[in-house]
């Protein structure tokens, strides 16, 4: 992880080459964190990745309620040669919850940015293959997101189409 | 009376057979001028196949016996943890999350431990530390027992599979000496573990380390000089060090292109650097160098285990931080403030100063990465599982892409996903 210093430094290097794509910065436990304009993350990531941060580790989803705005989609990134990792972070609305797909520079993200969408509802334009990949394709909400309430699933056996109970009806 | 011993004379049978005419019936028309085995066909492996390694489904598009695409298709065993541990306390959500990848279980709640132990800036006493690396470690030979067993019955070694279950019978029995548990365990809690290991559990396990590298030994013998097995393996659906990083691939998969990323060595925690081991890598990245990693894996584990045991230090096993870890039983019976403590932390747990952290450690199947944001409560605001298994997957099409459908059977078992990590 860069110090706090090495962050001021990584994010004003960031800002230099677009002055709106940093919004802040964060330094946890020895652990940074860039808040980016999801905007512009795509680039973001791309300068990072020029900057040495060539391995995108992981992408996951949060969901800051009560908190605005709602979501927040996080990207881990490590840099495999100065053992160093830096996360960005975006946050978006739930009403609007648009985000530029990274898949396109990095293909390990096809896969998690779906789960994103799928647990989250934050939409990635521009992805590959933008469908839902645990839950059932038919299945409506964003079950990891805080006011999605835990239980009530209705069980899917498929003796109950025949009487209109199927959870398809 | 059969055709054979009808002699000379027809049998009414054969009359009839011969009396129909087929003249009429024409053959069919080709495909816009191609040979009829170039069409392509779409077939569905799974979810209940044998050689999937759990419920996973795979879309193959295949022209003759060629895979030209494929497509995996997950969530069959979604369970929805993540969800479920974000409505539990921070202690009671190690059991759910020990669930997910359940042939890495110690390292499915190192990871969470860990990343609330970075969250509430405690440090972990020596002692807990190095009986984490022993369970771990331990962890890792017997996955990789699993996936060995299983891989080598998937190439038609029945025997494999009994003789690994038989050593990993050996491990999951210290681990019931140990935890009280053969799987799924409750072990490692915030903080360190949850109690010291018996009286001569160490002994047992230096039994362990004594016969395991032989018996890695005999499973090569049996293994990597046996043709069919070469046959299956060696320049099968191998994937280059470029490939495989662009597809965040990581753990022996990635070791096996020749890359020595290794998060034990690279970024070492839980004293992980104080022990001396080596990284096996292979040199072509092809299953049998997948294969070959994991088994020599096997013996460099046994050898952090024997260093873990040697140098085990003296001293507590959890912290001392009555706010996060249960106070011992026999306090109870005296101590007033041990009592509140205990039924503090029993009924609502500890509460974790707000913040996020993101928690990787190497698993069996690579980088497992935990990341936890809390919101000052006593439960988790949010879990998140980078399993390793998830992302390795994203690289079966690009590994079997162009090759046999048997290869791909192959492939997979190499891959070692486990379902319950991948659908979580």
């Amino acid at each position: 992880m860069p110090d706090a210093t090495g962050l001021e430094l990584l994010a004003g290097e960031l800002r230099d080459a677009e002055d709106e794509s940093v919004l802040g910065t964060l330094h946890f436990r020895g652990q940074a964190t860039i808040l980016a304009d999801p905007r512009h993350v795509r680039a973001v990531l791309a300068r990072l990745r020029g900057k040495g941060y060539r391995h995108l580790m992981s992408v996951h989803g949060v969901d800051y309620y009560p908190e605005e705005p709602r979501l927040g989609v996080l990207y881990e990134l490590l840099d495999r040669s100065r053992l160093d990792r830096v996360r960005v972070k975006v946050r978006v609305p739930t009403d609007a919850a648009v985000v530029e797909s990274v898949t396109p520079d990095w293909p390990t993200a096809d896969h998690q940015e779906r789960e994103v969408y799928d647990m989250f509802g934050v939409v990635f334009e521009g992805h590959p293959d933008p469908r839902r990949i645990l839950m059932p394709e038919d299945y409506e909400g964003f079950p990891q997101r805080r006011d999605f309430p835990i239980g009530g699933e209705p069980v899917l056996f498929t003796k109950d189409a025949a009487i209109g109970a199927d959870y398809t009806q | 009376m059969s055709a054979t011993e009808a002699g000379p004379g027809k049998s009414a049978y054969r009359e009839r057979e011969e009396s129909v005419e087929l003249s009429h019936v024409k053959a069919p028309a080709a495909y816009d001028g191609e040979a009829p085995d170039s069409e392509l066909l779409t077939l569905n492996m799974g979810p209940h196949h044998p050689a999937t390694h759990g419920v996973l489904r795979l879309l193959v598009t295949l022209e003759g016996e060629v895979v030209r695409d494929l497509k995996p298709i997950i969530g069959y065993v979604h369970t929805g943890i993540e969800k479920t541990a974000e409505d539990k306390a921070y202690w009671k959500a190690i059991p759910v999350i020990e669930r997910m990848d359940y042939l890495a279980y110690f390292f499915n709640a190192y990871a969470f431990c860990g990343a609330t132990e970075t969250l509430l800036d405690i440090e972990v006493p020596r002692r807990a530390q190095y009986l984490r690396v022993i369970h771990m470690e331990l962890n890792r030979i017997m996955s990789h027992l699993v996936w060995l067993g299983t891989s080598a019955l998937d190439l038609g070694a029945m025997s494999m599979f009994w003789y690994c279950f038989r050593e990993r019978e050996m491990i999951l029995d210290l681990f019931e000496y140990s935890t009280g548990q053969r799987m799924h365990t409750r072990y490692f809690q915030v903080g360190g573990v949850i109690e010291d290991v018996p009286a001569g559990w160490a002994d047992k396990v230096r039994e362990f380390c004594d016969v395991m590298p032989g018996r890695v030994d005999q499973y090569g013998d049996l293994l990597s000089k046996n043709e069919i097995v070469l046959q299956r393996l060696r320049n099968v659906c191998p994937l280059g060090n470029e490939e495989l990083l662009a597809l965040g691939v990581t753990g022996p998969l990635l070791r096996a292109a020749g890359n020595p990323w290794d998060l034990r060595k690279a970024m070492p925690y839980c004293s992980y650097e104080d022990f001396d081991f080596k990284i096996p890598v292979g040199t072509e990245g092809d299953n049998y160098d997948r294969f070959a990693v994991r088994m020599q894996e096997m013996k460099e584990s046994t050898k952090i285990i024997v260093q873990a045991l040697d140098g085990l230090p003296e001293g507590p096993f959890i912290v001392e931080d009555r706010k996060v870890a249960l106070p011992p039983r026999h306090e109870l019976a005296t101590s007033m403030e041990a009592l509140i403590h205990h039924f503090k932390l029993v009924t609502e747990g500890f509460r974790v100063p707000p913040g996020e952290v993101y928690f990787p450690v190497e698993s069996p199947r690579g980088e497992l990465g935990c990341f936890v944001r809390s919101d000052g409560s006593s439960k988790p605001a949010r879990v998140h599982m980078r399993d390793p298994s998830f992302v390795n997957l994203q690289a079966t099409n690009a590994m079997v892409k162009d090759s046999y459908i048997a290869d791909l059977i192959a492939t997979l078992a190499m891959m070692d996903p486990v379902l319950g990590g991948i659908d979580r």
